[in-house]
Parts: structure tokens; sequence; C-alpha cells
């Protein structure tokens, strides 16, 4: 018995849901960052999955698209969290509440 | 089937372990583990050209920018420790209601998907042989814009990135 399509979709589940745990329960932007990337690539395994399942190859692009847009969104992400360090010197996004209300 | 298990047992439990840890690095690491079991799962779907771009891109040079600038910052243990200690529901405030939302989703999505096998068995049809001719002769035709857009996306990632962690000019 082979995986199916299911099965993919299943691990998929599972990992955006850690993904999105990390994001809520971590106090820290570099992890919160590392679980942005965990849930992209979630997404990326049910593309994959779904485009082998209708036989085509347009998942893979896809897949492709939103690989160059989480280089982009690491790449600007990181430097803003170097900036922020520089200023209060934590990594903690408690401590910048400038914005909030 | 074992290959299936194999590989998703090691990235369910590498990306556990990456939002376990309190030392980035660590993490770092097991998320590089974790995207290659990825790696592998996409060789099950006859998927070799987004293996291999998993392992360059991915692997080689997003989380090696994620260690660089762990390492640049040097702070893998900052105050955050304490707050961390607490359990996520006993957290103040707007945090529980996060984890109680993360555990909501996870209940949501396991549901549906298990529902979702019952009506419909789906299993993959034989594959026609995806090779990377099939994905660049449709990158460069049908998504040649949203290809072109992508270089756009890249300059000014690079350049946004450039201003914001430049340090300041010394004013005179």
């Amino acid at each position: 018995m082979s995986p199916t399509l299911n099965d993919y979709l299943l691990l998929s589940a599972i990992l955006f849901a850690i993904g999105t745990a990390g994001v809520f329960v971590r106090r820290n932007l570099i992890t919160i960052l590392l679980s942005i990337e965990i849930m992209l690539n979630a997404v990326n395994l049910s593309f994959v999955a779904f485009g082998r399942s209708l036989g085509t190859a347009d998942g893979q692009i896809i897949v492709f698209f939103v690989m160059t847009v989480a280089a982009a969104e690491a790449a600007v992400g990181l430097a803003i969290v170097i900036g922020l360090f520089r200023h209060r010197e934590s990594l903690n996004p408690d401590t910048f509440r400038s914005l909030k209300w | 089937m074992t290959l299936f298990y194999l590989f998703g047992a090691v990235a369910v439990v590498a990306s556990l372990l990456v939002i376990a840890q309190r030392n980035p690095i660590y993490s770092v690491l097991l998320l590089i583990a974790s995207f290659g079991a990825l790696s592998g799962l996409y060789v099950l779907l006859d998927a070799p050209f987004v293996a291999v771009t998993q392992i360059i891109v991915y692997a080689g040079a997003i989380m090696v920018l994620f260690l660089f600038v762990v390492m640049l910052l040097n702070a893998p243990h900052e105050e955050t420790e304490h707050d961390e200690k607490i359990h996520p529901l006993r957290r103040p405030g707007p945090m529980r209601f996060g984890a109680a939302l993360a555990a909501v989703l996870v209940v949501e999505l396991v549901w549906a998907l298990t529902r979702a096998g019952g009506s419909e068995p789906s299993a993959f049809p034989v594959a026609e042989f995806q090779t990377v001719r099939m994905i660049g002769k449709s990158l460069f035709t049908d998504y040649a814009f949203p290809f072109e857009v992508t270089s756009l996306l890249i300059i000014v990632a690079m350049v946004g990135a450039v201003v914001l962690a430049r340090r300041e000019a010394v004013k005179d």
C-alpha cells in the first residue's frame, strides 16, 4: 500500500500546526521566523502532493515561487531583527511595544 | 510506505524539536534536518527538481543566512528564559489565547482530513515522468510574467535588507 494524497495532506497539516504553535508559544524572534519557515514548507508539501495527484507540474512551479518569496522574507525579516536587536539588545517580541495601542 | 513514514516522522520530530529548543543555533540545525526529510518526501512524490531546490535554496542559502544572523547577534540565551519556563497555558494574557488557538487548529485540521479520507481513497495516478524540462518550459512560457516579477521582488528585498541592517552613518 503506497501513501495516498490524504497521508501527505495529514503530514502537511501536522507540520503547519507545529509552525503555528511555534509562532504563538515562543518568545524569541529568530524562533518565530523559523516557525514561519516550517509553515511555508508544510504548504509547499501539500502543493507538490496536489500537483502529483492532478498529474501536472504546476504545483512544483508554485513551490518555486513560494521559495523565492521565503528567501525575500527571510532576508528582510532578519535585517529587521538585527535592527531591533541593535536598539534594544533583546530578541523578545514583548520588548517592542512602541507601536502597540 | 515505510520511506514515507520514516521521512514524515523525521520531519515532524525535527520540527517539534525546533520549537522546543532554547538555543536558536540548535533550532536552525534541526530545521535543516527537517528540510532534508521533506526533500526525501519530494523525491517520493516524483518531484526531483523541488527536492534539489529544497536542499540548495532552503538548507543551503536561507538556513545559512539564519545561522549567520544567530551567530552575529550572539544572544542565544536572553531574558526570554524565565518567561518560557512557564507552561504556555499559564502565561499572562494573549499568549495563553495563542496557545489555545494553536491547539484548536491542530484539532480542526486533523478532524477535517480524517473526514475527507473516508469518502475518497485517493491514490496517486500512475506517474507520467515530470522532468525538469516540463517545469522549465512552462516557467518561461505560461509563468513568464510571474517569473520576471520574482526577480524584481528579490532586488527589492536585497536593497531593503541592506538598508535596514546597515549601521547608521556617523553624523558630522
